[in-house]
């Protein structure tokens, strides 16, 4: 019967390889073709300019400005972010009092699980709504407001969140990272109870306090968890495309003041649809692809590690 | 006065609900990859006979396919052109799709070839003339102006059009697009509160900012604009620019002449917006804040002056208080201006087009020859408290909105006056730069001669050809 297996299997593989290469596939490598022409996005009439979109985006100052934020993003947005999951997963799971009833979480853990998570159900235009609120640039947002209120600021010159350089790439940040936690927070919890209790009784009795538990028992343990974690939260910092274009100041999908919350996604979009440079934003197109691509691989790589059986 | 210029300070109108539909685009990259596919296309046109109630031949049985921008005008107007529509052919079929994002819906349609009948091209997400036209997507719409008019069959429909409306509605020397709303852009302020406190419109911007010191002591804000969207503040200082330097700097700034803003007219328009600043007359925080956002604290009686367009009241119209008495004026006179007070930057917008590869194209002509009509106009200023190009269009016996009343006697008393550039749409990466660059002035992040100089190096770019 062995004979017969390879048409099996092309048999169920045939139907998603054509539906993923016409799909997927064929509109990566259209995009490619368009990227060598100076295709205006609105008619089929183009021509061939070879590679010279590339050429011009290197010498793209405001490309570089939104790549420079991506890569910042790129840095914190997966440190900051399963930073704080891993330390709130391991206070609710074996962060409690070490009691004669064993290991477990600290009190009300499964009350601040719901909690956490809550933020992740929200969409992106109610993130926007509320974080529009939140960050609003008088007295009448929330955390203007607050500040005003306790004393710390002045009324009359209020900080105006999203439209200070120095503050609306943090501001959003801020905003995925609390969006972004209750997920992964879930993810690791999920890891963690799946590692045998006996092991943290085991370094317990062994004397290891809180911080030694998590760091030599718990982080080697749930590194496969955390690598797809940061495989997630790089391709997240790559796009960054609603909070820009719905939050920050500026003409045609924001990424003001003065692009100083310019992302890769944004800067595409602008010059795809509003300055009628469809054919250099497909160029964008494909940098951007390949440094996802390149970060991705490069997450895998560094973070693979040897796996613990237990 | 110069040609389409007005469509992109429109497309701000429909900010509102931009933030909220922007939202739902979450597009990530590998989406936005996709997004660049397509496919070829090509469509036939129908044509029936042409008789003087049917000028450009429309086939009884064709269906019309249109689609709006459900903006600050909303839609419901455009549901009464189509009932006008169907009593004229009650055969067609008439299909109404309302949407915030044209060019999501229309482009892909444009470059499948199969595009709607009539596209009401505006709001933030509208498919830019010049490309369009470029594209050679657009019907030429000379016929429409050949045309007999509804009202009155011994007049042709270019007969009972504002002026202006055909320079505007031309791109690249082709008559190509509609441009039906007429609006006027200036500075607003609540009657009542100038009333209550006794002060009185300034005419000029000495007046305008000792009028402000006063304001202040009354503990309101002098001035609020619409920071997020730096546009608007962009509107107020070309004006000012405008009005000093005369037709001659209109006609330079239209032709990417660089050398403009190394001229006093420039110099003289920044430097009085930065005193503003420097006074600190501005709302605080009214450099962050949406247009909703600004336009309400300014309704709350938060600040006296913003600078907008006739838009302003229909947009406002939830959170004006009844008796606020919203007022228009023309931007005050700077020493030395080469026009009178009374001239404003006036003209048409919002751009009805009709795809050249439309199916039932003669039908897309016929409907815009409906809004012509005095039937259309004043279904317009009605349903969306604003005026069109049609020539005393509004039925005198409509009662129009205070805000909307004070912009027709500003038109009047500017007469000839009025102006129009054309920069923003034809040079929309330049508009860009200088959004920016205002922006950063009106934090003080940025002095007049750093924005005189970052305006130029962008005029000099897109002067090059890489508009």
């Amino acid at each position: 019967m062995r004979h017969r297996k390879y048409p099996f299997i092309v048999g169920f593989l045939f139907v998603p390889v054509v539906l993923y290469t016409v799909l997927m596939v064929w509109p990566y490598i259209q995009t490619f073709g368009y990227s060598l022409t100076d295709w205006s996005g609105e008619s089929q009439t183009m021509h061939f300019v070879g590679l010279k979109n590339y050429t011009t985006l290197f010498g793209d100052t405001v490309f570089r400005e939104a790549l420079l934020h991506n890569v910042l993003l790129l840095v914190f947005l997966p440190v900051i972010t399963i930073l704080l999951a891993l330390f709130f997963a391991f206070m609710l799971n074996v962060g409690g009092r070490g009691t004669t009833g064993g290991v477990q979480g600290v009190r009300g853990s499964g009350f601040y699980r719901v909690v956490f998570f809550f933020p992740q159900v929200l969409s992106v235009a109610i993130l926007a709504v509320l974080f529009e609120a939140v960050y609003r640039s008088d007295s009448g947002g929330l955390l203007n407001g607050i500040l005003v209120k306790i004393g710390l600021e002045n009324p009359q010159n209020p900080i105006e969140w999203l439209n200070d350089p120095g503050t609306v790439l943090w501001c959003l940040l801020a905003i995925v990272v609390w969006q972004g936690v209750g997920f992964y927070l879930v993810l690791f919890s999920a890891a963690m109870q799946s590692i045998p209790r006996e092991v943290f009784e085991a370094a317990l009795l062994d004397g290891a306090g809180r911080g030694q538990t998590f760091f030599r028992v718990t982080m080697p343990l749930l590194w496969d968890s955390v690598q797809t974690a940061w495989v997630y939260l790089a391709i997240a910092a790559m796009d960054f495309f609603a909070l820009v274009s719905t939050l920050t100041p500026g003409t045609a999908y924001g990424g003001g003041p003065d692009y100083h919350s310019e992302v890769l996604s944004t800067y595409l979009m602008r010059n795809f649809l509003f300055y009628g440079k469809s054919g250099y934003a497909c160029a964008m197109g494909v940098v951007i692809l390949l440094i996802t691509l390149v970060v991705s691989v490069f997450a895998l790589r560094v973070t693979r590690r040897e796996r613990i059986e237990f | 006065m110069g040609s389409t210029s007005e469509p992109n300070r429109l497309s701000r109108r429909g900010l509102i609900q931009r933030a909220a539909a922007l939202g739902i685009v979450a597009v990530p990259a590998a989406g936005l990859l996709s997004g660049c596919a397509s496919s070829g296309g090509g469509t036939k046109q129908e044509n029936g006979t042409k008789t003087a109630t049917n000028p450009f031949g429309v086939v009884e049985t064709a269906p019309l396919d249109v689609v709006i921008f459900d903006g600050g005008f909303g839609d419901d107007y455009a549901k009464r052109f189509e009932a006008m529509y169907r009593t004229e052919h009650p055969k067609a079929k008439v299909s109404h799709t309302a949407t915030q994002n044209i060019t999501g819906l229309v482009q892909p349609r444009l470059n499948a070839g199969d595009p709607p009948d009539i596209i009401d091209d505006s709001g933030n997400q509208q498919i830019k003339l010049d490309v369009l036209e470029k594209a050679g997507q657009l019907t030429d719409l000379t016929p429409l102006l050949q045309a007999p008019s509804v009202d009155d069959p011994s007049k042709k429909v270019s007969d009972i059009l504002m002026p202006g409306t055909v320079d505007l509605g031309t791109v690249n020397g082709k008559f190509v697009t509609l441009q039906y709303v007429y609006t006027v852009f200036g500075l607003w302020y609540s009657g009542k509160l100038f009333k209550q406190h006794g002060w009185s419109e300034p005419k000029t911007w000495d007046d305008f900012i000792s009028l402000g010191a006063e304001i202040k002591k009354a503990g309101v804000a002098p001035f609020a604009h619409q920071g997020k969207y730096p546009y608007y503040i962009d509107v107020a200082i070309m004006d000012l620019a405008i009005k000093n330097g005369g037709t001659d700097f209109l006609t330079r700034i239209d032709k990417m002449d660089p050398t403009i803003w190394d001229e006093d007219p420039a110099r003289n328009a920044i430097e009085a917006i930065y005193e503003i600043v420097q006074k600190d007359y501005l709302l605080p925080g009214t450099n962050g804040m949406t247009h909703i956002e600004s336009q309400t604290a300014w309704n709350q009686y938060k600040a006296a002056f913003i600078p907008c367009g006739a838009w302003l009241e229909n947009e406002q119209l939830k959170a004006t208080p009844s008796d606020f008495e919203m007022t228009f004026m023309p931007m005050p006179s700077l020493s030395g201006d080469k026009m009178p007070f009374q001239a404003i930057r006036g003209g048409a917008n919002e751009p009805y087009i009709v795809p050249r590869q439309a199916k039932n194209a003669a039908g897309g002509m016929e409907f815009m020859r409906l809004m012509l009509s005095k039937k259309g106009a004043t279904a317009f200023a009605q349903a969306a408290n604003s005026l069109t190009v049609v020539k005393d269009g509004v039925d005198p016996s409509v009662k129009l909105r205070p805000g909307t009343q004070s912009t027709v006697t500003a038109l009047k008393a500017a007469g000839a006056n009025v102006f129009n550039p054309t920069y923003v749409t034809d040079y929309s990466a330049f508009a860009t730069d200088m959004d920016n660059a205002s922006a950063e002035l009106m934090a003080n992040r940025m002095k007049p001669d750093q924005w005189l100089k970052t305006v130029k190096a962008s005029a000099q770019k897109a002067a090059k050809g890489g508009s």
